[in-house]
């Protein structure tokens, strides 16, 4: 498979941050970063049914001593509310990878309100937004959000913007 | 389908975690966290007060991180069915040390004792089952929850415990989420890092 330089370097970040769980609801932006968590073995790569179940596993990973990150799309922070309130209450770290819907070029409706409601709403459950639009800039945004996340123990978000992962196409 | 069971829920988690060793116990939102603290508080106890449907993947988390300790997630009806499909993302990842231990009296016992959905119609077990549970088992007497004790101490099951719905006193361990998770990482000796 022909891959984007930056998704194997945004990889290589989450390996150096000593990622070793991550869990993912899956989506066309995140696969190569899927495909390689499958592939290495010094990774664990779950999938679940649905988003909240990463921030549970997260919490769980960090009590016993190992990090992990949460793979998703922008549709999936709407099911993360309540479960935030585990890693802000108990003062833990926790990092995901939002990859964004319903802003450059979405074609489908059905991804705007929560697309558009993202940041705002990761925000007011406590996380910190960080964003990457170009390229060049992911893999140090990543490095620097698991640095905020595991040092300082807050939650953070990146949004990997539609710009970044490119629009998906729909062919009648 | 009333469905209800009779045992008297701390008797039952009192015999699950007696002389608990390093047993790492994840509990559930309400009464599971009650249980649990009422049959004697210590660090490897991960109360949950919130999060509700996290307490099985809060397990699974723990349990691929620790894999030579066992983890017991101990929680309840209504709180197991809010996640239930970690049922089916724990069966996926396949960790064989963790169990899952749900005590189940057909209530939502915190809100005023409304019937849950395994008071109508759901058997939990039969959904781990279908899930990808190779080890399933259901409770109803005590000779059972002695019997399924050593296997959810060692090994991949989920187990439903019939309990009465009877309300208990109400025990109420450290509630504080992050005094909770640093002392468990502490005995845990997985503190620094």
């Amino acid at each position: 498979m022909d891959r984007p330089t930056w998704q194997a370097d945004v990889f290589a970040a989450l390996q150096a941050a000593r990622i070793t769980q991550l869990a993912y609801v899956p989506d066309a932006g995140h696969a190569h970063l899927i495909e390689a968590a499958h592939a290495d073995p010094d990774m664990q790569a779950i999938v679940l049914t649905t988003e909240e179940e990463g921030i549970a596993l997260a919490a769980g990973a960090w009590l016993g001593g190992k990090r992990a990150c949460l793979l998703m799309q922008s549709s999936g922070v709407g099911n993360c509310i309540n479960m935030l309130s585990l890693p802000v209450n108990c003062r833990m770290p926790f990092l995901t990878l939002v990859t964004m819907r319903g802003e450059w070029g979405e074609f489908n409706p059905w991804q705007v309100p929560m697309g558009a409601a993202t940041p705002t709403v990761l925000t007011a459950a406590g996380v910190h937004v960080r964003r990457a639009d170009h390229p060049g800039e992911a893999a140090e945004t990543v490095a620097a959000a698991a640095s905020l996340a595991f040092d300082s123990a807050v939650p953070v978000a990146v949004l990997f913007s539609q710009r970044l992962i490119g629009s998906k196409v729909f062919v009648k | 389908m009333h469905n209800e069971g009779t045992l008297d829920r701390r008797a039952v988690v009192a015999e699950l975690v007696r002389d608990p060793g390093e047993l790492l116990v994840v509990s559930g939102l309400g009464s599971a966290t009650y249980d649990v603290g009422a049959a004697g508080d210590r660090a490897l106890n991960f109360y949950l007060w919130g999060a509700m449907g996290g307490a099985a993947m809060i397990g699974l988390g723990l349990a691929l991180a620790q894999p030579h300790r066992h983890v017991l997630v101990l929680t309840g009806d209504g709180e197991m069915l809010m996640g239930m499909g970690a049922l089916a993302s724990i069966a996926a990842a396949k960790p064989p040390n963790l169990a899952i231990a749900v005590l189940d009296n057909a209530r939502f016992g915190e809100t005023g004792a409304q019937r849950s959905h395994t008071g109508h119609a759901t058997d939990l077990a039969a959904v781990a089952a279908a899930c990808g549970w190779a080890e399933v088992a259901t409770a109803r007497d005590m000779d059972a929850v002695a019997a399924l004790t050593p296997r959810l101490r060692s090994e991949a099951l989920f187990a439903v415990l019939k309990i009465s719905p009877a309300e208990v006193p109400r025990h109420l361990p450290p509630r504080d989420g992050a005094y909770l998770a640093d002392r468990f990482r502490r005995a845990l000796g997985v503190a620094e890092g």
